[in-house]
């Protein structure tokens, strides 16, 4: 019987969708049938917009053991192990229900971690909320660390560091990236496939229930004022039982008894199904009646469309059930077998023997929409590229502009935030939370990981492409100061609604320039997500791609921070890029604007600097390395003496560009621009060093020293702005915390 | 000189203890499952740290009721050595072992960040390795740290020497700033009546490397070793 266009419309699928699902079935769906291909055709599960795009990154690389197709992204790092790393959002669920949405975004990247037979050994996340002066972002602020705080301390995996920015453009529309990073065994490796027709088809973990049914559709679409309405689709998360379900899961691995494993995230038992079939050519046959449920009267639809917690779906060989569910029995969580593997290539879906869906399985994958949605060049980008510096009002006084940077919510102190996670759980940190990029070391090795999550949608607004190339440069730059090399990236692209021209002109530029900036850094793309949709009302977020990349450290007593570590040190400049101050802090906080256009990255000078950070960290001739960021110069320099423990700094800098521009002071000391990182090196290495930056081409100038109780900048010989490092520390650290806090004055 | 590391569902510094005792110590160490019949041959216990049960009910409530908490307690009684750590110390006031009970962070969040304690009292198996009144800095990782208990049964714990940690300052001097959970009188761990059983909640396994930010947590542990070696059973 044909079903009437209002369900059809309800399920996500328009006209054209659904004449192909007509054609691959041959006759019209069954209701389960309606809801698999709706889920597994949303934007969320298929990557109808984005796919073709996502083919011009680079994927490959000589250490690449997993690129992107599979649960999460693996690279050789030495000894037999593999790095296995992916970063997922979790944005529709946050702003519906902070706690929560930020817990099982945790959660589910956690399990990508654990199916691939790593053991996940940190987490790192980017935020992005409205401004904190309005008490709705701050709520959302609150909830959702505490859920990620709440879900990563109780499973025990140590939440190492991240980033946080604040824009009214995220304001109905937060953004909840998360990182997870798990080294395993490379011969251990399990992949996310079924084969072998016979072989049992088990469901472990928790029970299924009612939540988060059509999670995924939530996901591929913009909120408006009944958007509340939304909350049962919110999953609801037990760290518990996954902390549970990550040990028995690592454990029957070590049998060998296992084919496939895949957890069930987004679309739940449908995408798990459909994607093992899809990836090892065959068929799977299950029946939900056998599904423990935690509710009465689910129909099958709702068992497959259900999006519950801490649930995999594992695929046995014949013959070996009995040490699977031993291990399940231990740990007492649920181990049902529910079906078998097929030849034949169909997913079948049965309700106590009677089939309700009977999908070609290839097909629902092979043949899931692909667009190439038009893209149009945004009407506001001339307009706001344009900055005039004529317009705006003379500079105040610098020092005041200063603190005033140090005590944005954007640079202070993100002390709240990270005491609230367990970042030491594990005994793998080796660099605590707010020193620079995230660093674990690898037990039974000298090796560390070192890792980083970076963006800028400011940028991405101004210019998409440039944005996208800065991005990549900068994760791979914190990651390189801490002396590592940069192994592989994975990114989490958020933008808006992808069928709005002027959107999709910015998603496909920012690709672009992340592909351009991977290839010419040598870093491939292992695998991420892209959450389209990020708007409410008609307004979009800034176009906000985040980057994380994962780099290898050979020895992990040779770690670098940002923090000079002694008075007397000379300071070192490498890199000479010019600040600007298009899309910077600086532009923001004074005059509440973005506009202008950011420093273009030069990408041949980013590799050589990053080259340089590794040999001159490797060779110990650097002491401290901290990369040019937001609020730049004056600000990196603060951030180097901040809980150094009183050493503060005097450089001398030389004449900005143009004498004549009234706004050349500021750009010198608060002007942001790539590849450029500022470095301490002890008097007697000093010559060394700057004959290692000549190898290299990396322009280097010693422009100081470290010590005393103040931070001072002279130009051309001339001290121009000082403040005390008692009171920049106090203003850097209690920035952030006076928002939620009282701090007494 | 045998660790026993007994495990929860739910524990995860299971793990850390593990290492610390094994890899950095050099001792011999060995995971108890909890629903284990017996202590295999252990010369020391430890009650580790994590979310034993997802801390359900309450922090330790139900991880006390674990076949091998009857071991323990036997084991407890003949003057075996016991630390118990974090949600470890949870559990040994769940199950009697140890007096008081640990409530919600005063300031209501997790708190995870290195502190420093002070050694009240060195005629433990856990602290005779320390000078009395040395200070140790440790970390904290925990939402539940605030030691509380009855104004007679604190006094007692003070007359009978039970308070073996106290939260302070770097300099050793006990204060309201210094005390990050808000526990009475700064308690950051004590012992039973018979001085044997410690429960604490800083992690002196998170701390036996510099890499990791300090070495304090050494000496913990190292009392344990000199111990029983002095016992003779190296």
């Amino acid at each position: 019987m044909p079903l009437d266009k209002a369900t059809i419309v309800a399920h996500g699928l328009n006209a054209d969708e659904y004449r192909r699902l007509l054609e691959i079935l041959d006759r019209e769906p069954t209701p389960t049938e309606l809801g698999i291909f709706s889920v597994m055709w949303s934007e969320h599960c298929s990557y109808k917009s984005s796919r073709l795009h996502l083919r011009r990154l680079p994927t490959e690389g000589p250490r690449v053991l997993q690129g992107p197709g599979e649960n999460a992204g693996a690279v050789d790092i030495g000894d037999g192990l593999t790095a296995v790393f992916k970063i997922e959002s979790h944005n529709h669920p946050s702003f519906i229900e902070p706690y929560q949405g930020a817990a099982t975004g945790v959660g589910g990247i956690i399990r990508d971690i654990f199916t691939m037979g790593a053991r996940p050994i940190a987490l790192l996340n980017s935020l992005r909320f409205g401004s904190l002066n309005d008490p709705a972002s701050r709520r959302l602020v609150a909830g959702v660390v505490e859920g990620i705080a709440g879900y990563g301390n109780s499973i025990g995996i140590p939440t190492v560091g991240g980033e946080v920015a604040f824009d009214s453009s995220y304001a109905g529309n937060p953004l909840v990236n998360v990182l997870c990073l798990g080294v395993g065994r490379t011969d251990e490796l399990v992949k996310g496939l079924a084969s072998g027709p016979g072989n049992p088809v088990y469901y472990v973990g928790a029970k299924t229930g009612r939540d988060g049914i059509h999670g995924a559709t939530m996901a591929s679409a913009e909120f408006d004022e009944n958007s509340a309405n939304s909350r049962p689709a919110v999953q609801v998360g037990d760290p518990f039982m996954e902390k549970l379900l990550l040990e028995a899961c690592l454990e029957v691995m070590q049998t060998g008894a296992v084919v496939g494993i895949q957890d069930m995230g987004a679309a739940g038992l449908t995408c798990s199904t459909s994607e093992m079939g899809a990836r090892g050519g065959v068929g799977i046959d299950i029946d939900v009646s056998l599904v423990p449920q935690r509710e009465t009267g689910m129909t099958p639809y709702e068992i497959m469309l259900s999006e519950s917690q801490e649930r995999m779906l594992l695929v046995a060989q014949r013959g070996r059930e009995s040490e699977v569910e031993q291990v399940f029995e231990k740990w007492d969580l649920h181990a049902v077998c529910i079906g078998q593997v097929t030849s034949g290539g169909q997913l079948c879906v049965r309700n106590d023997g009677i089939v309700v869906a009977d999908i070609p399985n290839r097909q629902l994958a092979d043949r899931a929409p692909l667009y190439d949605r038009p893209t149009e060049l945004p009407e506001y980008l001339s307009r706001v590229q344009r900055l005039d510096t004529a317009t705006l009002p003379a500079p105040g006084k610098l020092s005041e502009t200063w603190l005033d940077l140090l005590a944005t919510p954007a640079i202070s102190s993100k002390r709240w935030i990270y005491r609230q996670y367990d970042h030491m759980v594990r005994t793998n940190t080796v660099v605590l939370p707010g020193l620079g990029a995230g660093v674990v070391r690898v037990k039974g090795t000298n090796r560390a990981l070192a890792f980083s999550v970076d963006g800028n949608g400011r940028y991405c607004y101004l210019d998409p492409a440039e944005g996208g190339r800065l991005a990549v440069a900068e994760a791979a730059r914190n990651v390189a100061c801490t002396g590592a090399v940069p192994v592989g990236a994975t990114n989490c692209l958020n933008f808006g609604n992808p069928e709005r021209p002027e959107v999709m002109w910015q998603f496909v530029q920012a690709i672009d320039g992340i592909a351009e900036a991977c290839r010419a850094l040598e870093i491939p793309i292992t695998g991420g997500n892209v959450s389209l949709y990020n708007e409410t009302d008609g307004k979009a977020i800034y176009p906000t791609p985040v980057l994380g990349v994962v780099g290898l450290l050979e020895d992990t007593a040779l770690v670098l921070t940002r923090v000079f570590p002694v008075a007397g040190l000379d300071i070192v400049l490498l890199g000479d890029a010019v600040g600007e101050l298009g899309g910077s802090e600086y532009l923001m906080l004074v005059h509440g604007s973005a506009c202008g256009c950011p420093a273009a990255v030069n990408l041949d000078r980013e590799r050589a600097l990053q080259k340089l950070l590794v040999d001159a960290a490797s060779k110990k001739l650097i002491l401290s390395a901290h990369d040019c960021a937001e609020g730049g110069f004056a600000v990196t320099l603060a951030e180097c003496c901040v809980e150094s423990g009183g050493v503060g700094a005097r450089v001398d800098l030389p004449d900005p560009v143009d004498a004549d521009d009234r706004f050349g002071l500021v750009r010198t000391l608060f002007g942001e621009a790539p590849s450029r990182v500022v470095v301490s090196v002890s008097p007697e290495d000093r010559d060394r060093l700057l004959e290692r930056a000549r190898f290299f081409s990396v322009p280097a100038m010693v422009i100081g020293q470290t010590g005393g109780v103040q931070l001072s900048i002279s130009v051309a010989g001339k001290v121009v702005t000082a403040v005390d490092l008692e009171m920049a520390e106090k203003t850097w650290s209690e920035g952030f915390t006076r928002h939620f806090e009282h701090v007494a004055a | 000189m045998k660790f026993a590391i007994i495990e929860f569902p739910g524990s995860n510094c299971d793990h850390d203890a593990y290492y610390a005792t094994k890899h950095v110590l050099g001792q011999e160490a060995e995971f108890i499952w909890h629903k284990g019949a017996d202590l295999r041959g252990a010369d020391v216990v430890v009650l580790p740290g994590g979310f034993s049960y997802g801390d359900y009910l309450r922090t330790g409530a139900i991880a006390r009721f674990s076949p091998i908490m009857n071991c323990v307690r036997e084991f407890a009684k003949g003057g075996g050595p016991v630390i118990g750590i974090c949600n470890g110390f949870q559990v040994l006031l769940e199950a009697g072992l140890l007096e008081g009970a640990l409530l919600r962070n005063r300031r209501l969040k997790f708190l995870c960040e290195h502190i420093h304690v002070r050694v009240e009292q060195i005629d433990t198996p856990f602290t005779c390795g320390a000078v009395a009144g040395q200070v140790l800095k440790l970390p904290i990782a925990h939402g539940e740290g605030n030691y509380h208990v009855d104004p007679e049964t604190s006094a007692a714990l003070e007359a009978n020497r039970q308070v073996i940690f106290r939260y302070c300052a770097a300099d050793g001097s006990v204060s309201d700033t210094a005390n990050p959970n808000g526990s009475l009188t700064a308690i950051a761990g004590l012992c039973n009546v018979s001085r044997n059983v410690v429960g604490l909640m800083p992690h002196p396994e998170r701390a036996c490397e510099s890499v990791l930010g300090s070495t304090d947590g050494l000496v913990v542990l190292e009392s344990a070793i000199a111990t029983m070696v002095a016992k003779g059973a190296a």
